[in-house]
């Protein structure tokens, strides 16, 4: 599955109004990679992974995702990744398994995994139990499940440690090392950068949407 | 992808069942105040019924309609199933379908309201629940997109049917023309004209609705 760049981003840009909240990114990543990006607040993290992800559009530059192109084969690219986004895209009036059943249903894919993945985010016990009930934490255990049943090739996870508990940090290491061991590319957006850093290989520093420092996870300025 | 939709769609509308009452509540209410303006003159009542009736749908949809977005957007749930990816079109009417088969629903149920307020009974109980069927589905299928293009807006309650009535001209004179015909009586056999025109107008709209929605989600 796994190429020698699955993700490729050349001069990405993207403006809200007048104000550009990512300007001139460029990086290439091999597949089975995991990056960290790395930022400021508003620096464009989410910007980027929602513009590699297709959710929107760039207003300059291109990006191709395995090899597809993020606007003209926008269809493809969404074949291949899987956004772990703020929003939850889950329905509140549907139960945990309801909401994967969704996802299962619109993939073409069966159902039978379902309790396999909702144990696997500790939610086995709550899989009847309407999503509106869930706290944020469980909330965003469901966002992962939903991500791992998409059996993405690109993983991009905005926040993935936000309103988890402790338990929840260990889940993120251990899909993220399952992921990479699967041989999917996973880029994460976080603040997290001594818990993304050990499981991580490259890391980009954004400052009001331009990259500025990419290098190694280990060595990310702190 | 259709069937996956349609099967979304109709759970989520069996999970909010409590609305549909409400709506019911809300259309027979309106049927109530329309014979308070007419007054208590049975002939007149009865042949106001069909205006009515479809006034109270009308009303009633847009409470629909807007209401079947609301679950779309409060976790962004529309643009998680765009970005699997969903196909636009499957989504748009596994939508409309759902929309369509509630307001058909809701049509057949202030049925039985308009009889006992307008006293317009009719025999042609199964023409009526036809007329009913292409008359919401002329609603459901523009009321649906623009159900969309609203629904991220502050003010969609007061948008959507600012859009929508001006469209729906045609087949809401369709309809309330057909079904007073059915209650009155239709010597010349003048309702096949008007459910042809309403015909037309729903196959225009299906298809149109059903190719323009992909780009009224996508940014």
């Amino acid at each position: 599955m796994a190429t020698s760049a699955d993700v490729d981003a050349k001069n990405l840009a993207r403006r809200y109004g007048r104000r550009w909240a990512l300007a001139d990114v460029s990086f290439t990543l091999a597949g089975g990679a995991v990056l960290m990006v790395a930022g400021p607040n508003g620096s464009g993290k989410s910007t980027l992974l929602r513009t590699l992800s297709t959710a929107i559009r760039p207003d300059g530059g291109a990006a191709r995702i395995g090899g597809f192109d993020v606007v003209r084969e926008r269809e493809d690219v969404r074949k291949l990744v899987a956004l772990l986004s703020h929003a939850s895209y889950l329905y509140d009036s549907l139960t945990a398994k309801q909401n994967l059943a969704v996802v299962a249903d619109h993939l073409g894919r069966s159902r039978s995994n379902i309790d396999a993945l909702l144990d696997r985010v500790a939610l086995g016990r709550r899989a009847d139990d309407t999503v509106a009930t869930f706290s944020a934490g469980m909330r965003k255990r469901l966002s992962f499940a939903r991500v791992l049943l998409q059996e993405p090739r690109v993983a991009m996870l905005d926040e993935p440690y936000g309103q988890l508990d402790p338990e929840g940090f260990v889940l993120v290491e251990d899909v993220v090392r399952e992921l990479k061991a699967c041989g999917t590319t996973v880029i994460m957006a976080t603040h997290q950068l001594a818990r993304a850093s050990a499981i991580a290989d490259e890391a980009i520093l954004l400052e009001a949407g331009r990259v500025a420092w990419r290098g190694k996870a280990s060595e990310v300025p702190c | 992808m259709l069937i996956a939709a349609l099967r979304k769609e109709l759970l989520l509308q069996w999970r909010s069942r409590a609305q549909f009452m409400a709506v019911f509540v809300f259309g027979a209410a309106a049927l109530l105040l329309f014979s308070f303006a007419v007054g208590p003159v049975a002939e007149m009542l009865r042949q106001f019924s069909a205006g009515f009736l479809w006034l109270g749908l009308l009303l009633s949809s847009t409470l629909t309609l807007a209401e079947s977005f609301h679950a779309e957007m409060e976790n962004r749930a529309l643009e998680g199933l765009l970005l699997l990816p969903a196909n636009p079109r499957a989504l748009y009417y596994g939508k409309a379908i759902a929309n369509w088969l509630q307001l058909t629903l809701l049509g057949i149920a202030l049925v039985p309201v308009m009889v006992i307020l307008y006293d317009a009974g009719t025999t042609r109980v199964g023409s009526l629940i036809v007329i009913i069927a292409l008359g919401t589905a002329g609603l459901s299928a523009p009321g649906t997109l623009y159900a969309a293009m609203t629904a991220q807006v502050r003010s969609k309650q007061t948008l959507l049917p600012l859009l929508l009535f001006p469209l729906i001209v045609p087949a809401l004179l369709a309809s309330v023309k057909a079904t007073s015909l059915i209650i009155l009586g239709d010597p010349m056999n003048q309702s096949s004209a008007w459910i042809i025109l309403l015909v037309a107008f729903d196959a225009i709209y299906w298809s149109l609705c059903g190719l323009l929605f992909g780009r009224v989600v996508e940014e």
